[in-house]
């Protein structure tokens, strides 16, 4: 493995004990750049040492003692001179085997805290426990790189000056607090695999980024049901990566796909993980989302999938999750297993509501089953509709190839 | 670390709670700062008089001005205040959760700048 491979592998682990070990996310990160900087220049001249990460985690730890030490010999304060010695000491004490399992569980815990906004959750993630840089990071969300390193630098600075706690929350606010990092792995999954503008690498990225993630939560907290849930769910959703555009970079829709290029170990591990997750009892929205997504992938093919089943738990679903994103699926569950006249009838009660105005999926989904309904004028306009609204490039390409379609049936 | 639990309530809600009901507040309030006096988190704390009762002070171009009223119009306003340690955040946090107007308005933890080495 080359160094930038380590890096990105271990870089979250190790940061994670060396915030530990000193109780400060700046001081932690200098001293894991500085552990990799030595690594860059011994490693090429002594070799690669036998277990990279205790070395880093090593070194790591020699480079802040030293910081902090000279940092008090620097400081001018009393109390802040005594605190430097103290935390130098504590450091360079403790015991040689020092990463302790639990310590990325804290990162994450301590990233997703409620006291930061999300918009700062999901970055910090990335930034910290996947080692992603804020270029990368940047690029992703389509925020400039100084308003993402700002971003970034603020909420070190909050968890410092407010005091967020570095640790796993107690028993009482786990159900709660596990609910936010959930969504935060969730959304990093989902902002890979809805692309809504821009750059397929990046996306790719933080799809296998997220799956990481999710595999660390389910293996450090084997017990939780929704997080194996989640896990299944992104790995399903996943495996059809290599069906879903054509090599020129151009949508295939489900139905069109071929289940060929679906990735079946990756199916057979989610498949496994669902089933596990719902025997544990999960029956949280990722339970759900994961037990549809499993009927998918069962399916040999398009024709086989069992959508009675699929609108059966969106309608699960909306029981716990009411909102009108969930609401469409089901009405496009409704309109494979009973007709497009029934689901155009949900779907056009949705429009009416006005709860998914700016949402390009709405008149995609109409347009679609009036195109089915043979109802080509109507379905050209909603197709149009759908048009002014979405951003995706190859969303866009294939609203166009539908409206022209709509266009020749006239 | 010590933090400052800033209570924010709409002024006029109090008018329209019945005597049985302000009591019942004001007995809540009594508890919980004895309660966190003896566990040791209580530093300071009041009422403070509603906000018709407040002047504000600016200096501009060296000149002095005082008005009645508080520095701003809000929706809730601000009716009294906790100073506590805590050794965190999240002790902060469930301090504040604890104050009887939490239910009705908004408690806003504040870290205090200095006195927080852990």
């Amino acid at each position: 493995m080359t160094i930038e491979q380590i890096y990105r592998e271990e870089s979250g682990r190790i940061l994670a004990t060396l915030i530990r070990l000193l109780g400060d996310f700046d001081l932690a990160e200098e001293a894991l750049q500085e552990a990799f900087s030595a690594a860059l220049v011994q490693w090429p001249r002594d070799g690669t040492p036998s277990s990279p990460r205790a070395w880093l985690v090593s070194t790591g730890r020699h480079k802040a003692v030293d910081s902090l030490r000279r940092r008090a010999l620097l400081e001018e304060k009393r109390d802040e001179l005594a605190r430097w010695i103290a935390l130098a000491q504590q450091v360079a004490d403790a015991p040689e085997d020092t990463m302790l399992k639990d310590d990325r569980l804290r990162l994450i815990f301590t990233c997703c805290h409620p006291a930061l906004a999300r918009e700062v959750q999901v970055p910090l993630t990335l930034r910290t426990l996947c080692g992603l840089s804020t270029e990368e990071i940047a690029r992703a969300f389509l925020v400039p790189v100084p308003t993402m390193a700002q971003r970034l630098v603020r909420a070190k600075q909050k968890i410092r000056d407010a005091g967020i706690p570095y640790r796993v929350p107690d028993d009482d606010e786990l159900p709660e607090r596990l609910e936010t990092v959930l969504l935060v792995v969730y959304l990093v999954f989902n902002e890979g695999y809805n692309a809504t503008v821009g750059d397929e690498i990046i996306r790719r990225e933080l799809c296998r980024e997220a799956i990481r993630l999710g595999r660390l939560l389910h293996g450090l907290m084997p017990r939780e049901a929704e997080a194996e849930a989640l896990l299944a769910l992104m790995l399903l959703h996943d495996s059809r990566r290599n069906a879903r555009v054509t090599p020129t970079g151009e949508m295939v829709l489900l139905e069109e796909q071929d289940r060929e290029n679906w990735d079946a170990d990756q199916i057979g591990e989610g498949l496994r993980l669902v089933e596990e997750a719902l025997v544990r009892g999960a029956k949280g929205p990722y339970a759900l989302q994961a037990a549809i997504a499993a009927l998918h992938a069962r399916a040999k093919s398009a024709s086989e999938t069992d959508w009675y089943q699929i609108a059966a738990l969106y309608e699960l679903l909306l029981q716990i999750q009411p909102t009108p994103v969930i609401e469409l699926n089901r009405a496009v569950a409704v309109a494979m297993s009973q007709g497009p006249a029934e689901g155009l009838q949900l779907l056009d009660a949705l429009e009416e509501r006005r709860v998914l105005s700016g949402y390009y999926l709405l008149p995609s989904a109409q347009a679609d089953l009036l195109r089915r309904m043979e109802r080509w004028e109507e379905a050209e306009s909603a197709y149009q509709r759908a048009l002014s609204l979405v951003g995706n490039g190859a969303e866009r390409r294939f609203l166009e190839r539908r409206v022209s379609e709509m266009r020749a049936r006239r | 670390m010590q933090y400052l639990l800033l209570i924010y309530d709409k002024e006029s809600d109090w008018g329209t709670l019945s005597e049985a009901q302000q009591s019942a507040m004001m007995k809540e309030y009594q508890d919980f700062t004895k309660s966190i006096n003896e566990s040791g988190h209580w530093r300071a704390s009041s009422q403070l008089h509603p906000v018709s009762k407040a002047t504000t002070v600016r200096i501009r171009d060296g000149k002095k001005m005082v008005t009645d009223g508080p520095f701003a119009e809000t929706k809730e306003q601000l009716g009294g205040f906790y100073l506590v340690e805590a050794k965190d955040l999240d002790e902060a946090v469930a301090l504040a959760a604890r104050v009887p107007s939490a239910r009705f308005g908004s408690i806003e933890v504040r870290p205090l700048v200095g006195r927080n080495r852990p």
